[in-house]
């Protein structure tokens, strides 16, 4: 089964006043149809700015450097604007980071539904179109008379499913859900990531959640992608990641996560995240890397398969 | 004993206009003690909407109770005057949630730190005031070389959180509120963040009243923990015992619904339900979980359920274990551990 969607040499970077920020660093993803795939790494590791570029959404001072972006075999970055545009919610869908505040508060849900649709769909008939905006809200478990409210008349995580909604609106082959619910209290959250799974189920859509929770992770993808620095240092099975992460970073983050066995005992990863403007030399995590050897300081570490997990670290380089 | 800061039945309804029936009951009833002697770590814990703020502006004196009384070593905190509101300002100190908010982008960190110093006259001279602000920074594992002269701007959101933690030291606070401190942190910031307060109370017997949604982090920092939904205490309890065996149906919805981070405990699968809320005044009068409850009987609707003992360290209010002692309101700090 070939890919749905395919990440390759993607690389985005900011041009400050200090220089300039390599946010992402030549990046490579795949990811099957019906997969659900956790991108993790702390602030600034470029995990939003991975989200906006497929999307090709960055803004100045930032730029798409190089790379592509295929879904299903059509590369994103040759598209024209026209053609971008209409290809935002029918291949790739975005879900922001407290989209709920996104809808418009004195437009009804239906008319921003509808709205989405007629973009795309310019000749779907009126019926059809409130039709498949209502079978749209039912499917993220809301009631079909939410058609006609306004968002006001709505809780935090019954906005949040509307976003869903007019997320799935189109069938988009991708969806980018950015921390859906990190504006959501717990009872909310599971709900929310419950219907997003249950979706993803019925329309087989590729997703990408991005967080730094990684119970939510646990819970919810089947293969997690971890971030440092602008690049990918670990991607791995759910499983593998929490029993046995091979990246020193990913180690580290695994070591950090609360249980309720070692209750009072905090580890921290010591240190502090790099800024993108002075990115160390070699392996962006050496400094922090409580395995560090010569080479990591000058060599950085390529991303090679260990037998189906992918990991960019000199630990695993046979002769280094 | 002698009681550092008391609720004595503090009831705060917001209401709407002069029509007082229209009201939202923010907080209702809550009684607790705060010693001196005894520090701890108590736990507030809810969703939004649960009154956890409330009770934190309320400890802070920002906003007046609607009914009821909050005494702070014996005088009702209204009634404060001169130096004795002063000092009250001086040991109740609060964290708050967005580290980003509380700094002014136009002057340098330093700011936050001398203008306390200056304003409780805490330093004899700027040497001194200098050599306090670098401990204080110390003490929350900070380099002060690396911290003072910069601006907001150049700071992490961990780091900014623990100037606001230092700042807080830095007055030798009697008691701290925190409210969602890390809510806005990275995951590997966290534990810094959390150590430095467990330091604060372990190192200078600081009180900290934890408020957050996050049962995973209130299980690792506090003593005690205090369930509320909707301005009721559902669950009080030592934290152990609340998240380890929870007795009110909310508190095992809270705590089945958080994502664990371990692989063979998922989601839901203690069997609890999640239902919305449907809007209805069911439970207007009774239990005010009624709606959303799995359990929920004829009797809920009654009235509200008083606070049963269901173990020597544990209540829950709870028609389901009517069967039990009944501990009156006011004296819901007793269950709690120091």
């Amino acid at each position: 089964m070939s890919a749905i969607l395919q990440v390759r040499d993607l690389q985005v970077s900011y041009y400050t006043d200090l220089g300039r920020a390599t946010a992402l660093n030549r990046v490579n993803l795949d990811l099957q149809a019906g997969e659900k795939l956790g991108l993790v790494g702390e602030s600034g590791s470029g995990k939003s700015t991975m989200a906006l570029a497929m999307m090709r959404m960055i803004k100045a001072p930032g730029r798409i450097e190089s790379g592509s972006v295929d879904i299903d075999g059509v590369d994103l970055m040759k598209l024209t604007d026209e053609e971008m545009r209409l290809a935002r919610l029918s291949r790739i869908a975005y879900i922001p980071q407290g989209a709920m505040n996104s809808l418009n508060p004195v437009l009804r849900i239906g008319a921003q539904m509808m709205d989405a649709i007629h973009a795309h769909v310019p000749d779907m008939p009126k019926e059809a179109m409130i039709q498949r905006a209502k079978d749209s809200l039912e499917s993220v478990d809301l009631k079909r008379n939410v058609f006609d409210m306004y968002p006001h008349e709505l809780s935090g995580g019954m906005k949040q499913r509307v976003c869903i909604a007019i997320g799935i609106l189109l069938k988009p082959k991708v969806i980018i859900a950015d921390e859906p619910t990190s504006a959501l209290d717990v009872v909310t959250q599971r709900q929310v990531m419950e219907t997003i799974d249950r979706v993803q189920k019925e329309i087989g859509t590729a997703v990408i959640l991005i967080g730094h929770d990684m119970g939510l992770m646990a819970q919810f993808v089947d293969k997690v992608a971890v971030m440092y620095a602008g690049r990918l240092t670990e991607v791995s099975a759910v499983r593998d990641m929490f029993t046995s992460p091979m990246h020193p970073y990913a180690q580290a983050l695994i070591k950090s996560l609360p249980n309720l066995k070692n209750k009072g005992v905090f580890s921290g990863i010591p240190g502090l995240a790099p800024s993108l403007l002075r990115i160390p030399s070699g392996c962006a995590f050496h400094p922090r890397c409580t395995q560090a050897m010569e080479s990591c300081k000058t060599i950085v570490p390529e991303v090679k398969d260990h037998s189906g997990r992918l990991v960019a670290c000199h630990l695993y380089t046979e002769g280094a | 004993m002698a009681h550092l800061l008391e609720f004595r039945n503090v009831t705060k309804t917001y209401t709407r206009g002069y029509f007082a029936e229209a009201g939202t009951t923010a907080l209702q009833d809550f009684s607790m003690v705060l010693d001196e002697d005894s520090p701890t770590i108590m736990t507030v814990a809810g969703e939004s909407g649960s009154g956890k703020t409330t009770l934190a502006m309320l400890l802070l004196g920002f906003i007046e109770p609607s009914k009821g009384q909050i005494l702070y070593r014996g005088t009702n905190i209204k009634n404060l005057r001169g130096e004795e509101r002063m000092t009250f300002r001086r040991e109740v100190q609060a964290v708050f949630q967005d580290p980003f908010a509380v700094f002014n982008p136009f002057y340098t960190v330093d700011h936050l730190l001398t203008v306390p110093i200056e304003r409780f006259k805490l330093a004899k001279s700027k040497a001194d005031a200098r050599n306090k602000m670098e401990e204080a920074l110390s003490s929350v594992g900070l380099r002060p070389e690396d911290i003072l002269g910069r601006f907001p701007h150049q700071l992490s959101g961990g780091q900014r959180q623990r100037i606001n933690v230092a700042r807080a030291l830095l007055l030798k606070p009697k008691v701290l509120v925190a409210d969602e401190p890390v809510s806005m942190v990275d995951a590997s910031l966290r534990a810094n963040i959390l150590e430095s307060l467990r330091g604060l109370h372990r190192d200078h017997g600081v009180s900290i009243v934890y408020i957050t949604h996050d049962l995973t982090t209130a299980y690792h920092v506090a003593n005690s923990i205090v369930v509320l939904y909707k301005g009721g205490v559902m669950e009080a309890g030592d934290v152990e015992t609340v998240i380890q065996k929870p007795e009110h149906p909310y508190t095992k919805l809270l705590i089945d619904s958080i994502p664990w981070p371990d692989l063979d405990r998922r989601w839901g699968s203690d069997g609890m339900m999640v239902k919305e809320a449907d809007g209805s005044d069911k439970g207007a009068k009774g239990c005010r979980f009624m709606g959303r409850c799995p359990h929920a009987i004829d009797a809920c609707a009654v009235g509200v359920p008083p606070l049963y003992r269901v173990g020597p360290t544990q209540v829950a209010s709870c028609v389901l274990h009517s069967t039990k002692p009944v501990l009156p309101a006011v004296q819901l700090t007793d269950v709690l551990p120091v």
